[in-house]
């Protein structure tokens, strides 16, 4: 049995400034067994293959690899050496080369390049595996699903003993995910060890042999398939037992609101994949959207603030109809939202505080009414206050302060603006547990003042805490709508994890 | 209160770098000849009392490239890439005012619609650009080179001839002086259009949707600001500058020819806005500095032609000095000095504490 093992990593270590991103992690991968590395954002699955790739220099541990016993992996390179390939989600070849150029290239270590050998074997791996394309063909004439397997194709011929495939099937549809796992198991049963990272619940099942769970950068721990059930591993992506989990009922909502929504979609859908849904909220409301990463959970919310390009759909606000089709639409009809990526869709970085605050409320006076410098001193300087905004002054730029003081001022951008509905995806993330508590406890007093909030936390007990109604989301469909007493984590689990077992 | 300030003076560190090249040039041409910066009241060939001097030509000979570069600033800050047609367009929005004043006698009006007539049509030509980079996402220096290179073909087209003319005093009263009035024409030009820009944004968002756009696209899509539009309005607004600087060059000269006018100037407002602390990846910008660098870069080429060094070797020495403007303000540089700086300042901190 221990023979069989062709990668073995023991005890690996590594920390990024001020992050533990791994804290020894053992992996094993097998001959011929598709492994999936599963978890939940920040994890470490995405360090863990980085390391093993060589992208990363690891701090601590052991790698050893199967007739090559212990090895120290420094680049990519090295790491292709060993037989280490690994397939992007983003296809790394060249679209505008043929095939067999994308399979050749940078291999070749004589002076002339002979095409026609070269064209002839790949015709013949390709062939051999199954793969519907032809040598001479250019690749970016091929399919997605088709490039990523020409890519695996050249990981293959380099002789790989260990495949990884990262997120291979989020661009793909339903036909191109089973011609690519045909390819996976006939891989396997030639005896490749293939690491499978993928956030699909199903297509785990459907094809791996084995699972490693990571959370926090530690391992949970390594199962076999058939004797982990999906809720079990949704348990342990999160952090949960499903033993012992405080049943608390909420007593809270326990009326039914009849009340006209505040805002209403019916069939909504967005050009970012997501599938056709409804959703109303009422007034006062604080519901949320969950699921794993990736579920469609702030696709969802994206595509009620026209952040995506909407591509269907009926949205109606306090049972009137209304077009949202891009940001300014969703902002003039009072929705605020404040984006899950902080650094890239919120801050503007070089900034000051102030700018930051007042920007949202300024693009809905207009360009031609710009608020004064004593006006925007004033609004700055009370939600500084109101929100205990830590910055040495209001001319501060946005970007020298700390995460969670950067959350408060985006928040505050959209209080100013006083939204009826305001949408927060992920406020909490990646802030110390002060503000995370000041910021829950916000949400409820807003609501409480007649706002309507959406909020989106990776953290089950934070959405339980704050949300009176919870929105289930699986593979970017809504899987459940849970409320009242059925807001308890076995509950949103068990819904997340989807079907019987 | 102290951090205040710093934060006071924080504001303005941009501006050391081209406030700084200037006051070297200056220095330096104090010890080479006291007299270069004398200005004289002597009276012109048109019997008015005026103002002469390298203090004057400076400022006076910098006023197209001055005007240019606050237009490229826009451009830049909201891009973060530059346009090198403004020398095309120039001549392009010159030869419209020019075919204009030729249609009949040159008046007050006549005068009036040319420049509403070359400002409309340099609009559309920056609209043309800004479309290409808002709408089609092609990369500015791409863009613009599309104008680059056929625009001064355009401008022979317009009238049809190699150096039409345009005679009359009130042409010169543009291109040089006022009757009456001691300052050249073009420096209050610029300082019209300093004042108009000033007033863009006094009574706009322009300043700061601009920056963020040029900061955080992404964001700024976010908070229901229109990027296109955004990038679209500083093509345009160059396009006036342009249209304003070929009126200027034209008038110089009571004619246009279309080879020469403004010819090279693109690259010199690029070194503007560069000079003037502005970073070219856009973002945060300051108009001030930009029009300083225009004056910091013209100073250099008039101190250059006083040393008596010959025309042809002017632009190689203005390399030389150039490349040291810009690797001081380059961010490496800055980043040694102020830690140099931290160094001397702890040092005596710690001298300070131990006595």
């Amino acid at each position: 049995m221990q023979n069989d093992v062709v990668l073995s990593m023991r005890g690996i270590g590594k920390v990024f400034p001020g992050v533990r991103a791994l804290h020894n992690v053992d992996f094993t991968l097998r001959k011929g067994e598709i492994h999936a590395l599963m978890g939940e954002n920040g994890a470490g699955k995405s360090t863990l293959i980085k390391v093993l790739t060589g992208v990363h220099i690891k701090d601590a541990g052991h790698i050893h690899l199967d007739g090559a016993g212990e090895v120290t992996i420094r680049s990519p390179q090295e790491a292709q050496a060993l037989g280490i390939s690994t397939v992007y989600q983003e296809i790394t070849l060249c679209p505008n080369l043929t095939v067999a150029e994308n399979m050749y290239i940078g291999r070749n270590k004589d002076l002339i390049v002979k095409w026609k050998d070269m064209e002839k074997k790949a015709d013949a791996i390709l062939q051999n595996l199954g793969i519907p394309a032809r040598a001479k063909q250019q690749l970016g004439s091929c399919s997605l699903a088709v490039q990523q397997m020409v890519a695996i194709a050249r990981a293959v011929d380099m002789e790989c003993k260990v495949l990884i495939l990262d997120e291979p099937t989020s661009s793909l549809d339903d036909k191109e995910v089973a011609m690519l796992f045909s390819l996976m198991r006939d891989l396997k049963n030639r005896g490749v060890g293939i690491i499978f990272v993928t956030h699909f619940l199903e297509q785990v099942y459907e094809v791996s042999d084995r699972i490693t769970v990571l959370r926090n950068g530690e391992l949970v721990g390594e199962y076999e398939v058939e004797h982990l059930p999906q809720v079990e591993l949704v348990a342990k992506m999160m952090g949960k037992e499903l033993e012992g989990l405080s049943d608390l009922v909420r007593d809270d909502n326990a009326a039914e609101d009849t009340s006209t929504p505040v805002y209403e979609a019916e069939g909504l859908s967005s050009a970012k994949g997501v599938n056709p849904f409804e959703f109303a909220i009422r007034k006062g409301e604080v519901n949320g959207f969950t699921g794993l990463l990736g579920s469609g959970r702030s696709e969802s919310v994206r595509a009620i603030f026209g952040a995506d390009r909407v591509t269907g759909g009926k949205v109606k606000m306090d049972g009137r109809q209304v077009k949202i089709a891009k940001p300014k639409d969703a902002m003039k009809h009072g929705i605020g939202y404040l984006p899950e990526d902080r650094k890239d869709d919120g801050i503007i970085a070089d900034l000051s505080v102030r700018d930051n605050i007042i920007l949202a409320l300024q693009v809905m006076k207009g360009f031609f009414k710009p608020i004064s410098q004593a006006e925007a001193e004033k609004f700055a300087d009370e939600y500084i206050k109101a929100l205990d905004i830590k910055t040495a002054s209001s001319e501060t730029p946005i970007k020298s302060l700390s995460g969670g003081n950067q959350q408060k001022v985006i928040l505050a951008r959209w209080l100013l603006t006083h939204p009826q509905y305001l949408i927060l995806d992920e406020p909490t993330r990646g802030i110390d547990v002060g503000t995370k508590t000041e910021i829950q406890r916000l949400v409820r007093k807003l609501a409480e003042e007649g706002m309507s909030v959406t909020f989106i936390s990776s953290e089950i007990e934070e959405m339980l805490r704050t949300c009176s109604r919870l929105i289930v989301m699986r593979d970017r469909h809504i899987v459940g709508e849970l409320k009242g007493t059925e807001l308890t984590q076995e509950h949103v689990m068990r819904t997340i994890a989807g079907g019987g077992d | 209160m102290a951090t205040n300030k710093k934060l006071k003076w924080s504001k303005y560190s941009q501006l050391i770098v081209p406030v700084l090249s200037i006051v070297l040039i200056v220095i330096f041409n104090l010890f080479r000849d006291p007299s270069f910066f004398s200005i004289e009241i002597t009276t012109n060939n048109a019997g008015s009392t005026v103002l002469t001097g390298n203090l004057v030509s400076i400022l006076n000979g910098a006023s197209e490239l001055a005007i240019l570069a606050m237009g490229m600033t826009l451009v830049t800050a909201a891009c973060g890439g530059q346009d090198i047609s403004v020398g095309a367009l120039a001549a392009i929005a010159g030869s419209v005012f020019v075919k204009v004043l030729r249609a009949g006698e040159i008046t007050p009006v006549t005068i009036a619609l040319g420049i509403v007539a070359c400002c409309a049509v340099a609009m559309v030509f920056g609209a043309f650009n800004g479309t290409l980079v808002s709408v089609f996402k092609i990369q500015p220096m791409i863009a613009t080179l599309v104008l680059f290179t056929c625009g001064r073909s355009v401008a022979y087209w317009i009238n049809g001839g190699a150096t039409p003319t345009v005679e009359s005093p009130l042409i010169t009263a543009i291109g040089s002086f006022i009757p009456g009035m001691p300052v050249p024409t073009p420096i209050l030009i610029v300082v019209l259009m300093a004042i108009l820009i000033g007033l863009l944004f006094k009574f706009t968002t322009l300043g700061l949707y601009t920056q963020t756009v040029g900061i955080n696209q992404r964001a700024a899509r976010l908070n229901g600001i229109n990027t296109t539009g955004i990038k679209l309005v500083s093509f345009m607004i160059l396009g006036v500058c342009c249209a304003v600087a070929g009126v200027i060059a034209v008038s110089r000269l009571s004619l246009i020819n279309h080879e020469t006018l403004l010819l090279d100037i693109e690259m010199d407002a690029i070194l503007a806005v560069a000079i003037g602390g502005n970073a070219l990846s856009g973002g945060k910008f300051k108009i001030t500095g930009s029009v300083l660098g225009a004056y910091a870069i013209q100073a250099l080429t008039i101190t250059l032609y006083a040393m008596k060094v010959p025309s042809t070797d002017v632009k190689a020495y203005k390399a030389i000095v150039i490349i040291l403007i810009v690797v001081i303000g380059s961010p490496v540089v800055k980043a040694k000095l102020s830690q140099v700086w931290k160094n001397i300042r702890s040092g005596k901190a710690e001298k300070e504490a131990a006595v």
